[in-house]
């Protein structure tokens, strides 16, 4: 009867657990036998491990070997616990020591030759196995980078089961390879293909995009087709500021355990653009999965841009899903095999034609469309998704003379993330006291309270209020933006002009036909 | 070539029962048959009555002895054994199932016997 314990991480969301991979060998009829709730994928680690351990030169006795993954009543999934049983399996038959094992997290799936293959979800993994108090983790060479970014952690690489097993009978070494600096010149000072100035003519609705990268505000931009709404929402991530470590690592984890992590030259600090197509499920854009919850759209876009093109076509219940998110910064997947939470704070910017046919309000054009069919078109986005939407700009077509005028637009990404930057230091230090970053994420009670420009200065809202021609709710929004204008303007607090320009930016909400 | 494998069989029973005789087992029957299949050898441990499965091979070309035994195997033994049980009237003996592997190779005869296997 011989036992022996290795340690691996079950991942559940972005929640790693330690798992203990308990192995007992006893004289029994030979057989392999893997409990502890494994779901399909793991159930057939016995007969990869067998092989990858056989074709090694380590044949498994004539024995029964019982596997348990200890706590036995947490579901589990994957193929990275392969390393982890083949390892305790060998320890258990006396090839390696046990005690080598102690504090030390094996990740890895084995493929029939003894190579260790790559697997998903390292990084949060790793995390996980450091937060639990393991001094050791042993990963996929191929995973090695993304492994070096978590500290406090010892982190080595192995490329074959049996580098591993000389490795931990002390006669061979693993790769250890030195952290390479975040934010590595080659990756984060690319050129960017994308750039501000190549909008061209379209300067109110440039800058109506800057004060929302200012303040972090949700925005709609309503417009012909052909109007330059989908090229506008692609350049926003330029004129964001660079993500910190910290918020690059949160989406690296979420991009990781999806397969997106591309982590080889370090992180990237660029903030993430998510446009997912307007046929997209709930389970695309909140998150689902088969039995395990996986992230969806607006985790991927976590800390970035989610742009909805063509926003009354998606499905009601994806729009009506997308409030949960936006309200708490958070998602959570419920599956059968258990929930996750995962991270979701975006920036909405939903992109949206006028009416069906795209020419309602157009200059020069006839919408074809009855009222109805507009009403309607228009109403598939929720009264309490578009009063979430501080910006709302008006996109009109250019003209042929003024493109002809002009060769590139007037303001470059670089510029324009310039002034994003310190009005988002201002807001920030401004904002500092209550917790928050951004304008946009101010409730508006704290706002009244608080941040208050003078009577003067909000003259013209309360006369719009008084008028019914703002809802309170509405008020609030204009004060918020108006406060992001004050920042990218450098003015200690708004003006009644820069009020002004935040009404004519939250604008008319045409698609329930106002003018 | 049956004859051979029967030989083969006939004499790794054979072994199992000196080697069972030698830890001072009774052996009660061989090959006690009934319509489903056969029982190899049934024997006495004390008070426990011990149903084994015996498995020669002249190599281990073809895996391990006991790997032949599989979970479908056990369940038809167990069936026997209860057939078994039932027509001697023996309804209060305790049972064991045991699994012996006889190795045949150049004079040499390895002998490994598994306790409780089922």
């Amino acid at each position: 009867m011989a036992l022996a314990i290795s340690h691996s991480i079950s991942l559940q969301g972005l929640d790693g657990k330690v798992v203990s991979v308990e192995v007992d060998i006893s004289a029994q009829l030979p057989a392999f036998v893997l409990v502890g709730l494994p779901d399909a994928s793991l159930s057939e680690a016995t007969a990869r491990v067998r092989a990858a351990c056989g074709n090694s030169g380590f044949n498994f006795p004539s024995q029964k070997i019982l596997v348990n993954l200890s706590p036995a009543s947490v579901p589990k999934s994957g193929s990275s616990f392969d390393l982890a049983i083949a390892i305790g399996v060998l320890a258990a038959m006396g090839v390696v020591s046990a005690t080598e094992l102690a504090g030390m997290c094996l990740i890895g799936e084995l493929a029939l030759d003894g190579k260790v293959q790559p697997v998903l979800g390292v990084l949060p993994m790793l995390l996980s196995a450091r937060n639990a108090g393991l001094r050791i983790a042993v990963v996929p060479e191929s995973n090695l980078a993304e492994a070096n970014l978590v500290d406090g952690i010892d982190v080595l690489g192995c490329s074959s089961l049996l580098q591993l097993v000389n490795y931990l009978k002390s006669e061979g070494q693993l790769v250890r390879q030195v952290s390479q600096p975040v934010d590595s010149a080659s990756r984060n000072a690319a050129p960017q293909l994308l750039d501000l100035s190549q909008v061209v003519g379209q300067d109110e609705a440039v800058g109506g995009l800057i004060v929302a990268a200012a303040g972090g505000h949700h925005i709609s931009m309503i417009g012909a087709p052909g109007s330059g709404k989908t090229m506008l929402a692609e350049r926003l991530p330029t004129i964001l500021p660079r993500l910190s470590i910290e918020e690059s690592l949160e989406v690296a984890a979420v991009e990781s355990i999806v397969g997106m992590a591309r982590l080889e030259r370090g992180l990237s600090l660029q903030p993430r653009f998510q446009a997912p197509h307007h046929s997209a499920s709930v389970a695309a854009i909140i998150g689902g999965g088969n039995s395990l919850p996986k992230p969806g759209a607006v985790s991927k876009a976590h800390h970035g841009v989610l742009f909805l093109d063509e926003a009354p076509e998606f499905q009601v219940n994806v729009l009506e899903a997308l409030r949960e998110s936006l309200e708490s910064g958070q998602v959570q997947v419920n599956r059968s095999a258990g929930s996750a939470t995962f991270p979701a704070q975006f920036q909405l910017v939903l992109a949206a034609n006028p009416c069906p046919c795209g020419n309602y309000g157009v200059i020069g054009k006839d919408c074809r469309c009855g009222v109805l069919r507009r009403r309607r078109y228009g109403a598939r986005l929720s009264g309490p998704l578009r009063d979430r939407l501080d910006i709302r700009l008006d996109i009109q077509p250019i003209s042929v003379s003024a493109v002809a005028g002009l060769a590139t637009g007037v303001t470059t990404s670089a510029q324009a993330l310039e002034k994003v930057t310190s009005a988002r230091m201002a807001a920030a230090e401004r904002l500092n006291a209550w917790g928050y970053t951004r304008n946009a994420q101010m409730p508006g009670p704290i706002l009244k309270a608080n941040f208050n420009p003078g009577r003067k200065a909000i003259a013209q809202l309360d006369r719009h209020l008084a008028a019914g021609k703002t809802s309170m709710r509405g008020y609030d929004r204009c004060l918020r933006v108006a406060w992001t204008i004050a920042d990218l303007e450098g003015a200690t607090s708004p003006t009644a002009e820069h009020v002004f320009q935040a009404v004519t930016l939250r604008g008319p909400d045409q698609l329930m036909g106002e003018e | 070539m049956t004859t051979n494998r029967q030989w083969l069989g006939r004499y790794g029973e054979d072994r199992a029962c000196d080697y069972l005789s030698k830890l001072g087992y009774q052996i009660v029957e061989r090959n006690a048959r009934s319509r489903e299949g056969e029982l190899d050898i049934v024997a006495t441990d004390g008070p426990t009555l011990v149903f084994v499965e015996v498995k020669t091979r002249s190599s281990r070309h073809s895996g391990h002895p006991f790997q032949a035994i599989t979970p479908l195997k056990i369940a038809r033994i167990r069936r026997l054994a209860a057939g078994w049980c039932a027509s001697r009237q023996l309804p209060n003996s305790q049972v064991r199932f045991d699994a012996i592997s006889v190795l045949v190779h150049g004079g040499n005869v390895d002998i490994e016997h598994l306790r409780q296997v089922a």
